[in-house]
């Protein structure tokens, strides 16, 4: 048999991969999800061909609302070229046929693991998180049983409890990922195990934001401009964490970093953990620091790419 | 079930490509709610539902619906044996009588909409157990004019609907004191839908 073939039973696949009933019962879990703003809705997860761990639920919130004009973007702890971003784009080009991008700008679905775009996102995209672990409340307090009722009663004095905790040992917040947040004053939600630097950017953000946590079958949302708050204290207030340095290859500041180990000699380098942001910056002509080390420009050359990306023939 | 044989109107055309066209009200839909009181419009193109129940109302029971969600009709789609047998015909969705057993209602005419404390309203454990309605009215510019803020609105939206009945937007701010118990909306007048969901608050223009 030919190639030919092999492309015609990879058509049998349903638009998405998921059956349509499937995707029923997930858009009426995420138009709940829209109407109760950080509530987790339970939803009958599929199992899905990778596994947990790897994004089932965001996968499955993503073919849920995919379409054929769709464009999507998928990024792992804000690069476009890591394993789980490449698999989980391979998977949406071979099954939904849509077109792919790494351009921020361009996609009209966004479906991330553990950061959000430092570009601000528009009221025409849609972020899609995949969450481990929905329910912020699940390490004080394992029954699911009684976290429900925690949530039904608004009762969240013991997530301060943790947060105080925190400050007796630490002399502040030490939570810095998956912070706790309250959603249009009512229910305290998990973000993901985003970096808490991202927490700012969900308050009134303009893009629709949906969670999906596969393994723990709950999805929820946070529709455009909705308060979302980070949990604090008055004498301890929310804050974020700061970079001495700029970005190593483009010279941005404000933005999150990522660590990268050049030699073994000691050798290390700051750089955008967004790549997308960081190789527009570059296009446009900003250079860090450390641009010129052969390590650096050897890490850039890499990472660029992922830019041409595009989607499968 | 009855053995009466189906009418011709019952097996009319719903969706032609239903994937996609399905993807699409769908994204309308998601669109409206996260949205408060804007309005989406929705491509109904092709389905040819039996009166009273129109188009926009068909496509959003077509998408949405299936043998997991009881529909509940209103008086004035009840009466007509084809809108039933239209919806079961294209869903698979039982059609139930009582509005506290229904995960969608279908209202066709609004002016008879009942109380909404009447359907599904959740529980606090599980508020996601709630019937959302979806509403045929005549326009987006005619009645009461009411102010809309909540997540989804970024300032205020204003919002018209007309028909509703006297003591529809009492019981909608009402609906939202509830929250996060409480129904979901969504009105459709022609190609364009409008959402209120639970979270919204109201406040009346004029008195």
């Amino acid at each position: 048999m030919t190639a030919v073939a092999i492309t015609e039973t990879e058509g049998e696949y349903n638009f998405a991969y998921l059956d349509e009933q499937t995707k029923r019962m997930i858009r009426r879990a995420i138009l709940k999800g829209i109407a109760i703003p950080g509530y987790q809705v339970p939803f009958a997860a599929r199992e899905m061909p990778m596994p947990y761990g790897w994004g089932t639920g965001g996968v499955q919130v993503t073919a849920a609302v995919l379409g054929r004009e769709d464009t999507l973007k998928v990024i792992d702890q804000g690069s476009d070229d890591t394993t789980n971003a490449v698999a989980i784009r391979g998977f949406f080009e071979k099954t939904a046929q849509v077109k792919t991008t790494s351009a921020t700008k361009d996609a009209t679905i966004i479906q991330t693991r553990h950061r959000i775009p430092e570009k601000e996102l528009t009221e025409d995209q849609i972020l899609v998180f995949q969450v481990p672990i929905p329910e912020p409340l699940r390490f004080l307090e394992p029954r699911e049983t009684e976290t429900r009722k925690m949530h039904a009663l608004e009762e969240y004095g013991l997530m301060h409890v943790k947060l105080y905790e925190d400050i007796a040992h630490h002399g502040r917040i030490a939570t810095t990922y998956a912070y706790p947040v309250k959603v249009a004053d009512r229910y305290v939600m998990d973000p993901s195990p985003t970096p808490k630097f991202d927490n700012p950017k969900i308050d009134n953000m303009k893009a629709l934001q949906l969670y999906g946590a596969g393994r723990e079958k709950r999805i929820y949302a946070i529709p455009p401009y909705t308060k979302v708050k980070s949990l604090d204290f008055d004498d301890h207030p929310f804050e974020v964490q700061k970079f001495d340095k700029p970005c190593g290859l483009c010279g941005a500041r404000h933005v999150y970093l990522d660590e990268v180990v050049l030699d073994d000699q000691g050798g290390r380098m700051f750089v955008c953990s967004d790549s997308d942001y960081c190789e527009e910056r570059r296009a446009e002509g900003h250079v860090g620091d450390m641009a010129a080390n052969p390590a650096a420009s050897h890490l850039a050359g890499k990472s660029s790419g992922a830019a041409k990306t595009e989607a499968g023939e | 079930m009855t053995a009466r044989p189906l009418s011709a109107a019952a097996l009319s055309p719903g969706f032609s490509d239903p994937v996609h066209q399905g993807q699409q009200v769908f994204r309308s839909v998601m669109m409206a709610l996260s949205r408060p009181g804007r309005l989406t419009a929705i491509d109904a193109a092709g389905i040819q539902p039996p009166a009273p129940l129109t188009p926009a109302l068909a496509a959003m029971a077509l998408a949405l619906a299936d043998y997991d969600t009881p529909l509940w009709l209103d008086p004035a789609l009840a009466r007509v044996d084809a809108v039933g047998q239209f919806l079961k015909f294209h869903t698979g969705a039982p059609v139930v009588t009582s509005p506290l057993e229904a995960t969608f209602a279908l209202v066709s005419d609004a002016r008879t909409l009942p109380a909404l404390s009447s359907f599904a309203l959740g529980t606090l454990e599980y508020p996601d157990r709630s019937t959302t309605l979806l509403i045929g009215v005549d326009s987006f510019t005619g009645g009461k004019a009411v102010t809309l803020t909540g997540p989804g609105i970024e300032t205020t939206q204003p919002l018209r609907v007309s028909p509703v009945p006297v003591t529809f937007w009492d019981q909608a701010e009402d609906n939202t004191r509830l929250f996060p118990r409480g129904v979901d909306m969504v009105f459709a007048a022609g190609n364009e839908i409008v959402g209120l969901p639970r979270s919204t608050s109201i406040t009346r223009s004029e008195a």
